[in-house]
Protein backbone atom coordinates (compact mmCIF):
# COMPACT_ATOMS: atom_id res chain seq x y z
CA UNK A 1 0.00 0.00 0.00
CA UNK A 2 1.24 3.24 -0.75
CA UNK A 3 2.53 5.51 1.81
CA UNK A 4 -0.01 8.57 1.75
CA UNK A 5 -2.95 6.03 2.01
CA UNK A 6 -1.22 5.03 5.06
CA UNK A 7 -0.65 8.74 6.46
CA UNK A 8 -4.57 9.32 5.29
CA UNK A 9 -5.51 6.46 7.93
CA UNK A 10 -3.32 8.08 10.47
CA UNK A 11 -4.65 11.30 10.11
CA UNK A 12 -8.38 11.19 9.88
CA UNK A 13 -8.03 9.95 13.47
CA UNK A 14 -6.97 13.35 14.38
CA UNK A 15 -9.60 15.70 12.71
CA UNK A 16 -11.63 13.59 10.34
CA UNK A 17 -13.09 10.94 12.26
CA UNK A 18 -11.47 12.58 16.00
CA UNK A 19 -13.14 9.99 18.15
CA UNK A 20 -13.85 12.30 20.98
CA UNK A 21 -14.81 15.51 19.15
CA UNK A 22 -16.65 14.01 15.93
CA UNK A 23 -17.34 10.23 16.63
CA UNK A 24 -18.16 11.44 20.46
CA UNK A 25 -16.56 7.81 22.12
CA UNK A 26 -14.98 8.00 25.11
CA UNK A 27 -16.18 10.69 26.53
CA UNK A 28 -16.08 9.36 30.00
CA UNK A 29 -12.44 9.10 30.59
CA UNK A 30 -12.06 12.36 28.89
CA UNK A 31 -14.03 14.73 31.25
CA UNK A 32 -12.83 12.95 34.10
CA UNK A 33 -9.02 12.49 34.29
CA UNK A 34 -8.56 16.27 32.08
CA UNK A 35 -7.93 18.06 35.29
CA UNK A 36 -4.46 17.92 34.68
CA UNK A 37 -1.99 17.82 31.94
CA UNK A 38 0.26 15.01 33.76
CA UNK A 39 -2.83 12.90 33.68
CA UNK A 40 -3.72 13.67 30.13
CA UNK A 41 -0.58 11.82 29.21
CA UNK A 42 -1.03 9.00 31.47
CA UNK A 43 -4.41 7.98 30.11
CA UNK A 44 -3.26 8.76 26.17
CA UNK A 45 -0.54 6.88 26.30
CA UNK A 46 -2.33 3.75 28.19
CA UNK A 47 -5.69 4.26 25.81
CA UNK A 48 -3.07 4.24 22.77
CA UNK A 49 -1.04 0.87 23.84
CA UNK A 50 -4.59 -1.02 24.79
CA UNK A 51 -5.65 0.56 21.17
CA UNK A 52 -2.46 -0.74 19.57
CA UNK A 53 -2.36 -3.94 21.20
CA UNK A 54 -5.80 -4.95 20.78
CA UNK A 55 -6.06 -3.56 16.47
CA UNK A 56 -3.05 -6.14 15.91
CA UNK A 57 -4.19 -8.81 17.50
CA UNK A 58 -7.92 -8.63 16.20
CA UNK A 59 -6.49 -8.08 12.77
CA UNK A 60 -4.46 -10.69 13.51
CA UNK A 61 -6.63 -13.37 14.37
CA UNK A 62 -9.70 -11.93 11.99
CA UNK A 63 -9.62 -14.80 10.34
CA UNK A 64 -9.97 -17.34 13.10
CA UNK A 65 -12.17 -15.71 14.99
CA UNK A 66 -15.90 -16.98 14.46
CA UNK A 67 -18.34 -14.28 13.74
CA UNK A 68 -20.81 -14.95 16.28
CA UNK A 69 -18.36 -15.01 19.09
CA UNK A 70 -16.54 -12.39 17.96
CA UNK A 71 -17.69 -9.38 20.52
CA UNK A 72 -16.50 -12.08 23.70
CA UNK A 73 -13.33 -12.50 21.64
CA UNK A 74 -12.51 -9.28 21.61
CA UNK A 75 -13.14 -8.37 25.02
CA UNK A 76 -10.98 -11.08 26.00
CA UNK A 77 -8.33 -9.39 24.02
CA UNK A 78 -8.78 -5.69 25.39
CA UNK A 79 -9.30 -6.91 29.04
CA UNK A 80 -6.07 -8.49 28.87
CA UNK A 81 -4.37 -5.60 27.47
CA UNK A 82 -6.17 -3.47 30.03
CA UNK A 83 -5.04 -5.64 32.73
CA UNK A 84 -1.44 -5.39 31.55
CA UNK A 85 -1.41 -1.19 31.49
CA UNK A 86 -3.07 -1.86 34.97
CA UNK A 87 -0.61 -3.60 36.38
CA UNK A 88 2.55 -1.78 34.30
CA UNK A 89 1.80 1.93 35.39
CA UNK A 90 0.47 0.63 39.37
CA UNK A 91 3.81 -0.58 39.36
CA UNK A 92 6.25 2.07 37.50
CA UNK A 93 3.91 5.35 37.77
CA UNK A 94 1.72 4.82 40.96
CA UNK A 95 0.86 8.72 41.35
CA UNK A 96 -0.46 8.42 37.79
CA UNK A 97 -2.34 5.56 38.85
CA UNK A 98 -3.67 6.88 41.51
CA UNK A 99 -5.23 9.87 40.18
CA UNK A 100 -6.77 7.83 37.22
CA UNK A 101 -8.38 5.40 39.63
CA UNK A 102 -11.13 3.31 38.20
CA UNK A 103 -10.77 4.94 34.93
CA UNK A 104 -7.73 2.51 34.21
CA UNK A 105 -9.87 -0.96 34.22
CA UNK A 106 -12.90 1.05 32.33
CA UNK A 107 -10.81 1.11 29.34
CA UNK A 108 -12.12 -2.29 28.90
CA UNK A 109 -15.27 -0.89 28.21
CA UNK A 110 -14.09 1.96 26.40
CA UNK A 111 -16.27 2.47 22.93
CA UNK A 112 -13.13 3.75 20.82
CA UNK A 113 -11.71 0.09 21.22
CA UNK A 114 -14.30 -2.11 20.63
CA UNK A 115 -15.42 0.03 18.08
CA UNK A 116 -12.44 -0.09 16.34
CA UNK A 117 -11.71 -3.40 16.49
CA UNK A 118 -15.33 -4.12 14.88
CA UNK A 119 -15.25 -1.76 12.75
CA UNK A 120 -11.86 -1.54 11.42
CA UNK A 121 -9.02 -4.05 12.62
CA UNK A 122 -11.37 -7.28 12.13
CA UNK A 123 -11.52 -6.30 8.14
CA UNK A 124 -8.41 -4.77 7.55
CA UNK A 125 -4.73 -6.53 7.62
CA UNK A 126 -2.53 -5.72 10.14
CA UNK A 127 -0.48 -3.03 9.30
CA UNK A 128 -3.37 -0.47 8.26
CA UNK A 129 -4.61 -1.63 11.83
CA UNK A 130 -1.62 -0.34 13.50
CA UNK A 131 -1.81 3.25 11.62
CA UNK A 132 -5.29 3.35 12.81
CA UNK A 133 -4.73 2.70 16.29
CA UNK A 134 -1.79 5.15 16.07
CA UNK A 135 -3.81 7.92 14.47
CA UNK A 136 -6.49 7.12 16.78
CA UNK A 137 -4.69 6.90 19.99
CA UNK A 138 -3.17 10.26 19.27
CA UNK A 139 -6.24 11.98 18.63
CA UNK A 140 -7.69 11.23 21.26
CA UNK A 141 -4.73 12.15 23.39
CA UNK A 142 -4.40 15.16 21.56
CA UNK A 143 -8.00 16.13 22.81
CA UNK A 144 -7.24 15.03 26.28
CA UNK A 145 -4.29 17.04 26.38
CA UNK A 146 -5.94 20.01 25.28
CA UNK A 147 -8.97 20.13 27.21
CA UNK A 148 -6.81 19.35 30.32
CA UNK A 149 -4.20 22.10 29.34
CA UNK A 150 -7.27 24.40 29.57
CA UNK A 151 -8.29 23.59 32.99
CA UNK A 152 -5.40 22.94 34.42
CA UNK A 153 -4.07 26.41 33.37
CA UNK A 154 -7.30 28.52 34.16
CA UNK A 155 -8.13 26.49 36.91
CA UNK A 156 -5.19 26.05 38.73
CA UNK A 157 -2.51 28.35 37.36
CA UNK A 158 -0.48 25.71 36.71
CA UNK A 159 0.93 23.56 33.51
CA UNK A 160 2.26 20.54 34.18
CA UNK A 161 2.35 21.21 37.87
CA UNK A 162 4.30 24.64 37.46
CA UNK A 163 3.01 27.47 38.78
CA UNK A 164 2.70 29.80 35.59
CA UNK A 165 1.30 33.47 36.86
CA UNK A 166 1.94 35.17 40.35
CA UNK A 167 -1.26 37.34 41.63
CA UNK A 168 -3.51 35.04 39.52
CA UNK A 169 -6.83 34.39 40.54
CA UNK A 170 -7.72 30.98 39.37
CA UNK A 171 -10.99 29.88 38.26
CA UNK A 172 -12.03 27.29 40.63
CA UNK A 173 -15.20 25.78 38.60
CA UNK A 174 -12.68 24.70 35.58
CA UNK A 175 -10.82 22.08 38.08
CA UNK A 176 -14.56 21.07 39.43
CA UNK A 177 -17.14 18.64 37.02
CA UNK A 178 -18.66 21.54 35.23
CA UNK A 179 -15.50 22.87 34.02
CA UNK A 180 -15.11 19.47 32.19
CA UNK A 181 -18.51 19.60 30.26
CA UNK A 182 -17.96 23.43 29.54
CA UNK A 183 -14.88 22.86 28.14
CA UNK A 184 -15.54 20.00 25.69
CA UNK A 185 -18.95 21.65 25.00
CA UNK A 186 -17.20 24.59 23.59
CA UNK A 187 -14.49 22.55 21.48
CA UNK A 188 -16.93 20.77 20.13
CA UNK A 189 -18.61 23.73 18.75
CA UNK A 190 -15.02 25.25 17.77
CA UNK A 191 -14.49 22.19 15.32
CA UNK A 192 -17.53 22.15 13.92
CA UNK A 193 -17.32 26.11 13.15
CA UNK A 194 -13.78 25.61 11.68
CA UNK A 195 -15.31 22.62 9.91
CA UNK A 196 -17.96 24.38 7.96
CA UNK B 1 -30.32 2.08 58.68
CA UNK B 2 -29.29 6.09 59.15
CA UNK B 3 -26.07 5.22 57.37
CA UNK B 4 -27.75 3.18 54.35
CA UNK B 5 -29.96 6.02 53.68
CA UNK B 6 -26.85 8.63 54.03
CA UNK B 7 -24.90 6.40 51.72
CA UNK B 8 -28.00 6.16 49.38
CA UNK B 9 -29.07 10.09 48.92
CA UNK B 10 -24.96 10.71 48.60
CA UNK B 11 -24.93 8.65 45.75
CA UNK B 12 -27.95 9.84 44.17
CA UNK B 13 -27.11 13.63 45.14
CA UNK B 14 -23.80 14.21 46.40
CA UNK B 15 -21.52 12.02 44.17
CA UNK B 16 -24.11 11.55 41.13
CA UNK B 17 -22.49 9.05 38.91
CA UNK B 18 -23.09 11.78 35.64
CA UNK B 19 -22.04 14.72 36.93
CA UNK B 20 -19.76 14.10 39.61
CA UNK B 21 -18.05 11.07 38.63
CA UNK B 22 -18.46 11.29 34.83
CA UNK B 23 -19.60 7.49 34.29
CA UNK B 24 -22.02 7.12 31.63
CA UNK B 25 -21.72 9.49 29.90
CA UNK B 26 -21.97 7.97 25.89
CA UNK B 27 -25.01 6.72 26.55
CA UNK B 28 -26.32 9.85 28.81
CA UNK B 29 -25.47 12.09 25.78
CA UNK B 30 -27.28 9.86 23.27
CA UNK B 31 -29.88 8.57 24.77
CA UNK B 32 -31.38 11.80 26.46
CA UNK B 33 -33.42 13.31 23.45
CA UNK B 34 -36.87 12.10 24.35
CA UNK B 35 -38.25 11.35 28.37
CA UNK B 36 -39.77 8.56 27.31
CA UNK B 37 -36.52 6.95 25.94
CA UNK B 38 -35.05 7.95 28.94
CA UNK B 39 -37.00 6.55 31.60
CA UNK B 40 -36.54 3.56 29.49
CA UNK B 41 -33.18 3.42 29.98
CA UNK B 42 -32.84 4.42 33.41
CA UNK B 43 -34.72 1.30 34.28
CA UNK B 44 -32.64 -0.67 32.27
CA UNK B 45 -29.59 0.28 33.78
CA UNK B 46 -31.07 -0.13 37.22
CA UNK B 47 -32.44 -3.90 36.26
CA UNK B 48 -28.59 -4.72 34.88
CA UNK B 49 -27.08 -2.76 37.34
CA UNK B 50 -28.25 -4.59 40.02
CA UNK B 51 -27.95 -7.95 39.07
CA UNK B 52 -24.16 -7.17 37.31
CA UNK B 53 -23.19 -6.31 40.65
CA UNK B 54 -24.69 -8.45 43.06
CA UNK B 55 -23.38 -11.20 41.06
CA UNK B 56 -19.90 -9.90 40.36
CA UNK B 57 -19.53 -9.45 44.40
CA UNK B 58 -20.15 -13.16 44.98
CA UNK B 59 -17.58 -14.37 42.26
CA UNK B 60 -15.13 -11.78 43.43
CA UNK B 61 -15.25 -12.98 47.39
CA UNK B 62 -16.54 -16.85 46.11
CA UNK B 63 -14.07 -17.31 43.37
CA UNK B 64 -11.30 -14.36 42.91
CA UNK B 65 -10.58 -14.26 46.20
CA UNK B 66 -10.15 -17.55 47.43
CA UNK B 67 -8.16 -18.46 44.10
CA UNK B 68 -6.00 -15.26 44.53
CA UNK B 69 -6.63 -14.43 40.84
CA UNK B 70 -7.65 -11.26 42.18
CA UNK B 71 -5.72 -9.32 38.95
CA UNK B 72 -8.20 -11.12 36.79
CA UNK B 73 -11.00 -9.18 38.14
CA UNK B 74 -11.51 -6.82 35.11
CA UNK B 75 -11.33 -9.37 32.35
CA UNK B 76 -13.84 -11.49 33.84
CA UNK B 77 -16.92 -9.00 35.34
CA UNK B 78 -16.80 -7.41 31.91
CA UNK B 79 -17.46 -11.11 29.92
CA UNK B 80 -19.91 -12.03 33.17
CA UNK B 81 -21.61 -8.25 32.51
CA UNK B 82 -21.26 -9.12 28.79
CA UNK B 83 -23.08 -12.61 29.14
CA UNK B 84 -25.63 -11.38 32.05
CA UNK B 85 -26.87 -8.78 29.60
CA UNK B 86 -27.36 -11.14 26.61
CA UNK B 87 -29.09 -13.62 29.12
CA UNK B 88 -31.26 -10.91 30.46
CA UNK B 89 -32.50 -9.68 27.00
CA UNK B 90 -33.22 -13.83 26.31
CA UNK B 91 -35.04 -14.58 29.37
CA UNK B 92 -37.21 -11.12 28.91
CA UNK B 93 -37.88 -11.99 25.41
CA UNK B 94 -39.60 -15.28 26.28
CA UNK B 95 -40.90 -14.82 29.70
CA UNK B 96 -42.64 -10.52 29.39
CA UNK B 97 -42.69 -8.96 25.97
CA UNK B 98 -44.24 -6.37 27.10
CA UNK B 99 -41.42 -6.22 29.42
CA UNK B 100 -38.83 -6.73 26.47
CA UNK B 101 -40.75 -4.41 24.47
CA UNK B 102 -39.72 -1.34 26.96
CA UNK B 103 -36.32 -2.18 28.18
CA UNK B 104 -35.31 -4.53 24.76
CA UNK B 105 -33.89 -1.86 22.10
CA UNK B 106 -31.45 -0.73 25.61
CA UNK B 107 -30.11 -3.66 26.35
CA UNK B 108 -27.58 -4.07 23.79
CA UNK B 109 -26.34 -0.18 24.24
CA UNK B 110 -25.74 -1.60 28.39
CA UNK B 111 -23.31 -3.60 28.17
CA UNK B 112 -20.52 -0.90 26.73
CA UNK B 113 -22.45 1.54 29.49
CA UNK B 114 -19.42 1.88 31.83
CA UNK B 115 -21.84 2.64 34.63
CA UNK B 116 -22.13 -1.25 35.36
CA UNK B 117 -18.61 -2.36 35.69
CA UNK B 118 -17.70 0.53 37.26
CA UNK B 119 -20.06 0.34 39.95
CA UNK B 120 -19.16 -3.76 40.18
CA UNK B 121 -15.35 -2.57 40.85
CA UNK B 122 -16.32 0.12 43.42
CA UNK B 123 -18.55 -2.04 45.55
CA UNK B 124 -15.43 -4.55 45.45
CA UNK B 125 -12.67 -1.64 46.03
CA UNK B 126 -14.94 0.87 48.66
CA UNK B 127 -15.29 -3.00 50.67
CA UNK B 128 -19.13 -2.76 50.92
CA UNK B 129 -20.56 -5.35 52.10
CA UNK B 130 -23.55 -7.21 50.09
CA UNK B 131 -25.99 -5.09 51.61
CA UNK B 132 -24.31 -1.42 51.24
CA UNK B 133 -23.67 -3.26 47.63
CA UNK B 134 -27.36 -3.21 47.18
CA UNK B 135 -28.07 0.32 48.65
CA UNK B 136 -24.91 1.63 46.40
CA UNK B 137 -26.08 0.30 43.05
CA UNK B 138 -29.62 1.17 43.59
CA UNK B 139 -28.59 4.69 44.15
CA UNK B 140 -26.22 4.51 41.33
CA UNK B 141 -29.03 3.89 38.86
CA UNK B 142 -31.19 6.12 40.64
CA UNK B 143 -28.80 8.90 40.00
CA UNK B 144 -28.02 7.61 36.53
CA UNK B 145 -32.09 8.10 35.55
CA UNK B 146 -32.38 11.35 36.85
CA UNK B 147 -29.64 12.85 35.39
CA UNK B 148 -31.04 11.28 32.08
CA UNK B 149 -34.86 12.44 32.69
CA UNK B 150 -33.35 16.26 33.66
CA UNK B 151 -31.81 16.49 30.53
CA UNK B 152 -34.37 14.85 28.32
CA UNK B 153 -36.96 17.28 29.74
CA UNK B 154 -34.32 20.49 28.86
CA UNK B 155 -33.58 19.24 25.60
CA UNK B 156 -37.15 18.40 24.04
CA UNK B 157 -37.71 22.12 24.75
CA UNK B 158 -34.27 23.10 23.25
CA UNK B 159 -35.30 21.55 20.08
CA UNK B 160 -37.49 24.79 19.72
CA UNK B 161 -35.01 26.96 20.53
CA UNK B 162 -33.26 29.52 18.37
CA UNK B 163 -29.58 28.67 19.21
CA UNK B 164 -26.40 29.32 17.50
CA UNK B 165 -25.80 26.90 14.41
CA UNK B 166 -22.59 25.59 16.14
CA UNK B 167 -23.64 24.87 18.91
CA UNK B 168 -26.77 22.76 17.57
CA UNK B 169 -27.34 19.62 19.38
CA UNK B 170 -24.64 18.26 21.57
CA UNK B 171 -22.28 21.24 22.07
CA UNK B 172 -25.07 22.97 23.67
CA UNK B 173 -25.81 19.77 25.85
CA UNK B 174 -22.48 19.24 27.46
CA UNK B 175 -22.73 22.91 28.49
CA UNK B 176 -26.45 22.60 29.89
CA UNK B 177 -24.73 19.08 31.17
CA UNK B 178 -22.12 21.66 32.98
CA UNK B 179 -24.96 24.35 34.37
CA UNK B 180 -26.46 21.35 35.68
CA UNK B 181 -23.33 20.11 37.35
CA UNK B 182 -23.23 23.27 38.95
CA UNK B 183 -26.63 23.19 40.36
CA UNK B 184 -25.73 19.65 41.76
CA UNK B 185 -22.89 21.15 43.94
CA UNK B 186 -25.62 22.59 46.34
CA UNK B 187 -26.32 18.93 47.22
CA UNK B 188 -22.63 18.57 48.70
CA UNK B 189 -23.74 21.20 51.53
CA UNK B 190 -26.42 18.98 52.83
CA UNK B 191 -24.24 16.12 53.52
Amino acid sequence: MSSKKLLSEFTKGIIKENPVLILMVGLCSVLAVSTEAKNAIGMGSAMTFVLLGSNILVSFLRNSIPGKVRIPVFLIIIGSFTTIVDLVMNAYAPAVHKNLGIFIPLIVVNCIIIARAEAFAAKKPVLDSIIDALGMGFGYTLVLFIIAAIREISGNGTFFGVKLFTGFNPVLIMMLPPGAFITIGLMMALLRKIRK
Amino acid sequence: MKEMLLLLLSTIFVNNFVFARFLGTCPYMGVSKKISDSIGMGLAVIFVLLMASVFSWFLQYAVLNPLHIEYLQTIVFILVIAALVQFVEMVLLKTSPALYKALGIYLPLISTNCIILAVAILNIRENYNLIKTVVFTVGAGLGFTLALILMSSIRERLELADIPKALEGEPVAFIIAGLIAIAFFGFSGMM
